[in-house]
């Protein structure tokens, strides 16, 4: 493990136009394409396997196993659909990567599709993204109009395409299956496992949903082989990954560094804590992944030994609260996130979100009943692996996570408002309207971007 | 100590008596619920495997013909399975029961034995039911809701929600007799899926998301489907409710009696509901070998037909004046004897819709009271050829029987008739003159069924490409109407032909509609090619009784056991248990040859059993109706009463026990739901013959059970001679001339219509199709009308004005029209039937 940041994806993002294919182009892009196209699809394949990679959406899963699971070739078409929904609290990785640097998740894409046999490749962006989108689509026309993309990729007549689609901005179609339902034209719900997408995926075809930055980190894998790549991270975390801490650090921002670096690093690396300010909790992968405190400064940011230390890896998106920030206040806001996201196909999901978004709303305003705290473990409890997808399961997560470390703050919630016991003016960095009026001071809540 | 027993030696399969074991099939998978140990076939899911040991896990999203959707998740149970080294591991959460198939070895522990899974399902429902109403005690399912029933068994005595419910405004009309309350909805999406999966009318859909999610319609596309009815039935809580049963009655308060449906030959299982006298509603029964768990909305909901104001409840006669008045039974039974006495010949009508029983005595009293072979249940156009095909290929079969084997059927080697099953299994399934969807639903459910699960390709020989088709995934094989019998002959001749031709060669069906009668030679010709191909036949007549009634020899070349009348021996057999000397010989005249006699006076007297004239397809039929002494033993006033001389009032299907036979020849047995006054036709019959001195011992189910029972089956010959008297001339070759406005008229009856027996029921007529003529894009374009113009299309009885639906694929030159709609009535408004020469013109003609 090493305490410095490793900039790869992000080396060149403060170039003027770093988005360009020229500046890409300057920086060694497309020559992994060149490489790759030199090998069989199936060593390109092993290549990705062999460094351990593993899915930088949340999960984890080892990305060339995926790749390998896939059904067998059978004439038909293969799908590599991109995961670029992005639209947890708190994540902000794949956003910022795709406007400064979407070359390299095109050049990824054709890499993995030349491994998988896929012909026809799609990006499924979030609805919002107006810009990212269009900065994809220019990306990928430039790309075509180089010969990197279309009927004879490399000079060799293969075939690639890419297709740019805006989602509708769900949270839920990032969850894979539901994905390719939004992908298909239809609802964005999970599907029914089996069949899984590498059997029957989009169009009821072989595919793979990889998360953006697992594909953009493929180029890299194959210009300078796996072993440069597992030389990076943990044994079982190799590589690299985005970091992005948000919140009450002095300087907020990106931070590519190796897997296994530790919170207290990176907080320094950002400069530290808001001045005069202490840490008092963070999520170490988006509002999902159970929260953390000043405790757990010196875990690992690696996939296992989170999860040893309670908690899950996730997108790496580090939201930092210090002790200005009512607890209960923030998880009242994740509720509601949770509560508004939910798809509604299943029972737990649906109807605990709209349950503990009440109840959580009662003891933010310091109206809480007294089994109101047991009624929502409880309630987590019955959600908690429950429920069809894992997004029931995340809204669990900061309910559970925040009462196992600041259950004194949801018993003040039976009397006292959350606001008066945490003046949300405190947690902002610029001024706010007339001492005393909660109202414009509601509007800016804990959260902070710099 | 065991004792090996030898399979042959008669004794039990198993080694041991006291604890015998259902035999493990070999690819059967062993598993344990709750301790106890079970094998399944391999791909059960685990909620069916614990139904085997008769353990339930609680669902509501769960329905054993409906593909899994996991949605609910109130089947959660523990599962462990073994893994490589066969070391048994817990899986870390809870597993929904009915999506996860069972594995060998596996380990399951339902409420029953774990605590985990007993507090998840308390889990779940406490969820579900904090966003319910709980407005059961105004709830139309409270009482037999599943909901209720599992809340009380695997949910919290108490709730511990004390916040605000999500609320809607209640009801939404989904269609005009489907109710929707969104509150109740638990959103297992049974309805959605049925509708896509089963009935392939996917006009209802989740929309939304959330906690907001619900069950939505396209605002210009209402719940129309035939079979929306199931959604009210599959519902697990009272969100659909039906129009016609809302806010009338409470489940403790019905009474239930098992009963068939009488509105079609599909023969769905049923359940009657009644209070105190009054049918309320009618369920779908199940019967896993004939409608599954389904029936149609036909089916469903028309049932008042019985209880309108024109019911007939007593006898009358008409007097000197010309009125009907009312008399006693004597006096009635009297006139109606005095009048047949007086008559030269007498010929009886008997309609499609009686019972089996009722067939049965209609034909005994022909021949043995009136002493003539003149009855014919077809009060629809028939035909002469007709009466040969179901000699030689229907009658005597039924599931397991093969027509007799003298009789010259060469229909393959299969066992007994066609049936549902084998519909699901076959190849290769070929429709003639048949639309499953409006002519026997459930027919095309399971066709539908077949194509979805099994890949049956479905064929049909039409001149129009319908909805109901394209669902079935089936393949037009385009034949004009009348012209079917050369496209069968010549099927090779094209590629879709050649298709079919092929499929049906390994281990093909061919079913056939009762229209294709009037199609000269086209019956033949299916049974040539189903014959020459080795594939197997059927035909499928639409309504309840007419099969029933081709068996109990109301049919007058054929005595009962399908024995030919001009059989010296068959008439011997008859003879001999119906105890009389002997029965008539003479050649039988069918529905248009009595109907003829009776214009010419040949026949001077008529029995009529609730027969429409509109029906029969014929001009004369009024007039033959008015020119005979008549004697009608009906339901409702009708058009034959209002000329009868006597009117017999007989009970309706709820008032009666019987049976029919449904299209397979299955027996379909239906109880008396209703008691009542009213007799069944057997029994008036009965009477009347009594009164002219016969003892007909038709007097009740068990008398004519045990004659048919001393009849067996009929060992000789099938074929029918036909009388060439009475012999017509097959169809010359029709050619129409589109430049003078000439068009070949295809039309069959649509499900909902303007049938009698849909009367009284407003919600359901809301959803009936509209009325469209149809006509190819090419057609329509000569006639210069799109979609929604009026066209007028006229016969040589009248014309009918409707709206153009243009519908491509459909053979150029020919017109659709509804047989039978509000708006349209082919027989007897335009004086036309399929085949025929009518001329369409563009606009409403006056
Ligand atoms: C509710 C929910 C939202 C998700 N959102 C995203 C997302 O925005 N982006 C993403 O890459 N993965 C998301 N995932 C994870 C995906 O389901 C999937 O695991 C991932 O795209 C696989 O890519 P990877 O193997 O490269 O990590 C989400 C999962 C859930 C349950
Ligand atoms: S847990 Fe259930 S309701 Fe929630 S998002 Fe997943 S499928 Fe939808
Ligand atoms: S209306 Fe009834 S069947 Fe349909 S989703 Fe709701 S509860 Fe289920
Ligand atoms: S399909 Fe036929 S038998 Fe079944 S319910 Fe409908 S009309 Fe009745
Ligand atoms: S019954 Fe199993 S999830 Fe609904």
């Amino acid at each position: 493990m090493t305490d410095t940041l490793t900039p790869i994806l992000t080396k060149f993002w403060d170039e003027p136009q770093s988005w360009t294919l020229e500046t890409y182009e300057r920086y060694d892009g497309y020559k992994a394409l060149r490489k790759a196209l030199e090998m069989e699809p199936s060593a390109v394949l092993g290549a990705v396997k062999e460094s351990n990679i593993r899915g930088r959406g949340g999960a984890g899963f080892p990305t060339g196993m995926k790749w390998s699971f896939m059904s067998p070739p059978d004439g038909g078409p293969r799908y590599l659909v991109v995961n670029a929904d992005e639209s947890e609290p708190g994540t902000c990785k794949d956003t910022p990567l795709m406007m400064a640097n979407p070359h390299s998740l095109i050049e990824g894409v054709a890499i993995s599709s030349y491994a998988i046999g896929c012909e026809h490749a799609f990006i499924y962006l979030r609805g919002e993204l107006v810009h990212v989108y269009r900065r994809l689509l220019d990306a990928v026309d430039e790309a075509r109009a180089a010969g990197y993309l279309g009927d004879d990729v490399g000079g060799q007549g293969l075939k690639i395409e890419i297709t740019v689609h805006a989602g509708a901005g769900a949270y839920i179609c990032g969850e894979e299956t539901a994905l390719l339902d939004s992908l298909e034209g239809r609802r964005g719900q999970p599907r029914l496992k089996p069949p899984f997408p590498g059997a029957a995926g989009l169009y009821a075809r072989p595919t793979s949903v990889n998360n953006v930055e697992s594909i953009a980190s493929v180029p890299g894998i194959i210009l300078e082989g796996p072993d440069w790549f597992k030389g990076m991270g943990t044994e079982k975390s190799t590589g690299f990954g985005i970091f992005s801490l948000s919140g009450h650090v002095a300087n907020p921002g990106q931070f590519e560094a190796p897997l296994g670096i530790t919170m207290r690093e990176l907080v320094d690396l950002a400069g530290g804590m808001r001045q005069g300010h202490q840490m008092k909790f963070w999520t170490p992968g988006g509002s999902s992944t159970p929260i953390f405190t000043d405790e757990h400064l010196d875990v690992p940011l690696d996939f296992d030994a989170v999860v040893a230390a309670g908690s899950m890896l996730g997108t790496r998106a580090l939201q930092v609260f210090d002790e200005t920030v009512s607890v209960v206040r923030a998880v009242a806001r994740w509720t509601d996130f949770y509560a508004h996201e939910t798809c509604g196909k299943c029972t737990p999901c649906r109807e605990g979100t709209w349950w503990m978004r009440q109840i959580m709303e009662r003891l933010e305003n310091g109206e809480g009943s007294q089994d109101d705290i047991d009624k929502l473990l409880d309630i987590c409890d019955n959600i908690l692996g429950r429920s069809f997808c894992a997004l029931g399961d995340a809204a669990t997560s900061p309910i559970t996570s925040a009462i196992q470390y600041f259950r004194e703050e949801f018993e003040a919630g039976m009397h006292t408002p959350a606001h008066v016991l945490f003046p949300p003016e405190k947690s902002v960095l610029f001024d706010v309207a007339p001492a005393g009026s909660k109202d414009s001071a509601g509007l800016s809540s804990g959260m902070v971007t710099a | 100590m065991t004792v090996t027993n030898s399979p042959t030696s008669g004794g039990n399969a198993v080694d041991k008596g006291g604890d015998a074991q259902i035999p493990v099939r070999p690819d059967d998978v062993t598993l344990t619920i709750d301790g106890v140990e079970v094998s399944v076939p391999k791909g059960t899911l685990v909620i069916r495997a614990a139904e085997t040991v008769g353990i339930e896990i609680p669902r509501f999203c769960d329905h054993p013909l409906l593909d899994p959707v996991g949605a609910c998740r109130q089947c959660l149970v523990e599962v462990a399975t073994p893994d490589r080294d066969g070391n048994v591991r817990s899986m870390p959460k809870p597993q929904a029961s009915c999506t996860m198939a069972v594995s060998s070895g596996m380990v399951v522990k339902t409420q029953n034995t774990s605590a985990v899974a007993d507090k998840a399902q308390h889990g779940q429902m406490e969820f579900l039911l904090i966003n319910h109403p709980l407005d059961c005690p105004v709830c139309d399912k409270g009482g037999e809701c599943p909901l209720q029933n599992q809340a009380m068994s695997n949910g919290r005595a108490v709730s511990r929600f004390d916040d605000v419910k999500r609320t809607y405004p209640k009801p939404i009309n989904i269609s005009s007799q489907v109710l929707l309350d969104r509150d109740r909805c638990i959103l297992c999406a049974r309805c959605t899926r049925f509708s896509d999966q089963i009935a392939g009318d996917p006009f209802i859909a989740l929309v939304e998301r959330g906690a907001l999610q619900q069950i939505g319609i396209y605002e210009e596309k209402p719940f129309e489907s035939y079979f929306s009815g199931n959604t009210v039935q599959i519902c697990p809580v009272g969100a659909l409710t039906g129009a016609a049963y809302r806010f009338r009655s409470r489940p403790f308060d019905l009474v239930s009696t098992p009963s068939v449906c009488e509105h079609c030959a599909s023969g769905c299982s049923m359940r009657t509901d009644h209070r105190r006298g009054l049918v309320l509603r009618r369920m779908a029964g199940l019967d896993n070998d004939v409608n599954e768990e389904w029936n149609c909305d036909k089916g469903r909901w028309a049932f008042t037909y019985a209880t309108q104001p024109d019911r007939i409840e007593l006898p009358m006669v008409r007097g000197t004046d010309g009125q009907l008045k009312v008399v006693g039974w004597p006096e009635a039974l009297a006139a109606a004897a005095a009048g047949l006495s007086r008559s030269s010949a007498a010929g009886v009508l008997v309609g499609g819709r009686v019972s089996t029983e009722d067939a049965y005595a209609y034909g005994k009293f022909a021949r043995v009271v009136l002493g003539t072979n003149d009855i014919d249940f077809r009060a629809r156009p028939h035909s002469l050829e007709e009466v040969e095909f179901l000699a030689k290929h229907v009658v005597a079969t039924a599931p397991g029987v093969q027509s007799g084997s003298a009789g010259g059927s060469e229909v393959g080697a299969a066992p007994g008739s066609v049936t549902y099953a084998d519909l699901e299994a076959a190849k290769t399934v070929l429709l003639v003159g048949f639309e499953p969807e409006d002519e026997s639903p459930i027919v095309f459910l399971r066709l539908r069924k077949a194509f979805r699960q099994n890949k049956t390709a479905v064929f049909a020989i039409g001149s129009v490409p319908t909805w109901g088709l394209k669902k079935m995934g089936g393949t037009l094989i385009p034949a004009l109407p009348g012209h079917e019998a050369d496209v069968l002959v010549d099927l090779t001749s094209t590629e879709v032909g050649r298709a079919a031709d092929a499929g049906l060669g390994e281990g093909g069906i061919v079913l056939v509609g009762e229209r294709l009668a009037t199609s000269a030679g086209a019956l033949s010709a299916a049974a040539d090619l189903a014959a020459t191909k080795g594939a197997r036949l059927a035909w499928v007549p639409r309504r309840a009784g007419e099969r029933g009634a081709l068996e109990a020899g109301a049919l007058g070349s054929l005595l009962p056991g399908g024995r030919p009348v001009s059989d010296r021996v068959a008439r011997g057999e008859v003879a001999g248990v119906w105890e009389v000397a002997r029965l008539p010989d003479t050649p039988a005249r069918d529905t248009a040859g009595i109907i003829e006699a009776a214009v010419t006076g040949e026949i001077d007297a008529l029995v009529v059993g609730g027969v429409d004239p509109a029906d029969i397809g014929s001009a004369h039929a009024l007039d033959a109706l008015e020119r005979a002494f008549v004697i009608s033993f009906e339901l409702r006033e009708s058009a034959v009463t209002a000329v009868a001389d006597v009117v017999l009032p007989v009970a309706a299907q709820a008032e009666k026990l019987g049976s029919y036979l449904n299209w397979e020849g299955r027996v379909r047995n239906f109880e008396q739901a209703l008691t009542s006054n009213a007799v069944s036709d057997y029994r008036a019959i009965d009477m009347l013959a009594n009164e002219m001195g016969f003892f007909l011992e038709t007097r009740t189910q068990r008398e004519i059970h045990a004659q048919l029972e001393a009849l067996r089956a009929w060992e000789g010959r099938h074929d029918v001679v036909l009388d060439t008297a009475t012999l017509r001339a097959a169809k010359a070759a029709v050619v129409t001339d589109a430049s003078r406005g000439e068009y070949l008229l295809e039309t069959w009856s649509t499900l909902l219509d303007a049938g009698r027996m849909q009367d009284g029921e407003p919600f359901l007529a809301g959803t009936a199709p509209r009325a469209v003529a149809r006509l190819s894009p090419a057609s329509a374009a000569v006639l210069q009308v799109a979609d929604g113009d009026l066209v007028t299309v006229s016969g040589p009885l009248g014309r009918v004005a409707l709206p153009v639906a243009v519908t491509k694929g459909m053979l150029d030159g020919v017109v659709w029209l509804p047989t039978n709609a509000k708006e349209c009535a082919v027989r007897a408004g335009l004086g036309s039937d399929a085949g025929h020469v009518v001329t369409v013109s563009k606009g409403a003609l006056v």
